[in-house]
């Protein structure tokens, strides 16, 4: 019993993270139709943003751990709405070269960090709570796994409250939908775009930070590796589609963690059956919209 | 189609063209809309009508030139175009499903003071369904909610694109009567396959053919030139079969 519960909160921390890349993935492809390779480098730097005001600080109580959220999360959101500006908008409905710029962009960006912060990992420490065990029906879940969870949780309903309860918000889901009828309205659906990049940049940011508490330390190729893993998730869930997003990153999380305990280390196989599974008998992810 | 003596016309097309995935669908196409009153947009399935419509507001790669009130607008986009006084009714309805009747209502609106009373008078129904998923409503009230989009803000022009495709010949009517309530303010240019309706509303036709304009004038004389309407349009448009048939000819 108490296997299955740290196999399932470690699955949840870790598809929290999972979520916090795939949701601006989810969104920007549903509105845009651009496959953003380099969303992972929004995480990464996000990620050093955050390691570098705890170690400039040289402080790891809460009070800092919070400002380094807020610090990866600005991070992440400037350099997504850089990467729209000055990149993707040029590239509207020219795919292939979105495709390119963006794969170009997430390699260049891992040979940048290379050369800021080395090739090495970089080892963070957080709050001291962070160490501890909570027990749980007899599990001891490590405490870090709490915060990325309580941190995902409140990201998606503050995504939620946006996309239901603002203009903004009710043009991204119409643009989802049909982004030349947005325009049809009248309505300069370039600015969506920008904003859809910077809200995805900062949840992509601030995962970043809770991914290098998870794991311990960050590294230049740390986005690229969460990365592959939310491209599974925001097919599975349905392009365009955040609650999709949530649900499937939870369950690819914990498919994961459980079929690497009880089936040998094949979490990483497991994921990708499953999407192969998806892709030919649901085509449209969980909550997709249906051609 | 407008004399030089007469008003200026709202909507001028000159040497039009488009494309759709490097196929020609609008070729050389020039005519223009008075500023008053319902003008047809005519032609076989296929002759490039639709195309026509997106061209004039940017949705599709098109050359050419496109003046509104006098002012060219070619250049402008999409956006700025419907801003600029454009009010669009697509084909097919193109709702957005996931929203409420509310939600599309306000997208739409552009204008400080949207005309939501008029819309209201127009479409009580809507009113009562406000908070319903746009896409679990029936076609009929699917095109109350389209029409109601364009007719929330005020525009120099409607572009209408075929509103009573596969309505039921009750909604059609209604349909029918909510744009003569509408041309009394705005200018249209529509695009209808129902002959019927074309009679009942239209005062001038342009009647395309293979993406060229083939015929401009007025919409009744045209529709009573059987061979005219035969060669055009592959139907017969006599006034007593669409009578007789209720619902009138359909292209």
């Amino acid at each position: 019993m108490s296997t299955v519960v740290l196999l399932l909160f470690t699955g949840l921390g870790l598809g929290a993270l999972y979520f916090l890349v795939a949701a601006g993935l989810s969104l920007i492809y549903g509105l845009m139709g651009v496959l953003n390779f380099a969303h992972g480098a929004f995480l990464t730097l996000g990620a050093f943003a955050g390691w570098e005001v705890a170690r400039r600080t040289g402080s790891d109580d809460w009070g800092i751990f919070l400002l380094s959220l807020l610090v990866g999360a600005a991070a992440g959101a400037a350099f997504a709405a850089f990467t729209e500006f000055v990149l993707i908008r040029r590239l509207y409905q020219r795919h292939i070269e979105q495709l390119l710029i963006t794969l170009g962009l997430s390699l260049a960006a891992v040979a940048l960090f290379d050369g800021i912060w080395g090739t090495d990992p970089v080892f963070i420490q957080g709050p001291a709570w962070f160490k501890d065990t909570t027990e749980i029906f007899g599990a001891r879940v490590p405490n870090d796994r709490f915060v990325c969870i309580i941190a995902a949780v409140l990201v998606l309903l503050a995504m939620v409250f946006f996309l239901k309860n603002t203009r903004y918000g009710m043009i991204i889901r119409a643009g989802v939908e049909n982004r030349s009828m947005v325009t049809a309205l009248g309505i300069d659906v370039r600015k969506a775009f920008t904003l859809v990049f910077t809200i995805g940049g900062a949840a992509a940011g601030l995962g970043g930070v809770l991914a290098s508490h998870y794991f311990g330390y960050v590294s230049p190729m740390l986005g690229g590796s969460l990365l592959i893993f939310a491209f599974i998730v925001t097919v599975i869930g349905g392009l365009g589609s955040l609650t999709g997003a949530a649900i499937a990153a939870v369950a690819v999380a914990v498919l994961q963690q459980f079929a690497n305990f009880y089936l040998g280390g094949t979490g990483d196989f497991v994921v990708v059956l499953a999407l192969a599974l998806v892709l030919l008998f649901r085509p449209s992810g969980l909550l997709g919209r249906t051609s | 189609m407008t004399a030089a003596a007469e008003p200026r016309p709202i909507l001028r097309i000159e040497r039009l063209n488009a494309h759709i995935a490097g196929q020609q669908v609008v070729e050389d196409v020039s005519f223009t809309v008075p500023a008053a009153g319902i003008t047809a947009l005519l032609g076989r399935n296929g002759v490039g009508k639709t195309s026509t419509i997106k061209a004039i507001i940017g949705l599709i790669d098109r050359t050419g030139a496109v003046e509104l009130d006098g002012v060219r607008i070619e250049k402008e986009s999409t956006y700025k175009i419907i801003r600029s006084g454009v009010g669009y009714v697509p084909e097919d309805r193109e709702v957005f499903s996931k929203l409420t009747v509310a939600e599309n209502l306000r997208l739409a609106e552009r204008d400080d003071a949207p005309r939501r009373q008029l819309v209201e008078e127009l479409f009580p129904d809507l009113v009562a369904r406000s908070g319903q998923m746009a896409g679990t409503l029936s076609g009929g009230q699917q095109q109350m909610v389209s029409l109601a989009r364009a007719l929330l803000n005020t525009n120099k022009i409607l572009l209408v694109d075929e509103p009573t495709k596969g309505l039921a010949p009750k909604i059609v009517a209604e349909v029918a009567e909510t744009l003569a309530e509408a041309a009394k303010t705005v200018p249209i240019l529509l695009v209808e396959q129902n002959l019927h309706v074309v009679r009942q509303l239209a005062e001038g036709a342009v009647v395309l053919s293979g993406g060229r304009v083939v015929h401009t004038g007025d919409a009744l004389e045209f529709l009573d030139d059987a061979e005219l309407t035969q060669r055009l349009l592959g139907v017969s448009a006599d006034p007593l079969a669409e009578k007789s048939a209720g619902k009138g000819a359909a292209l």
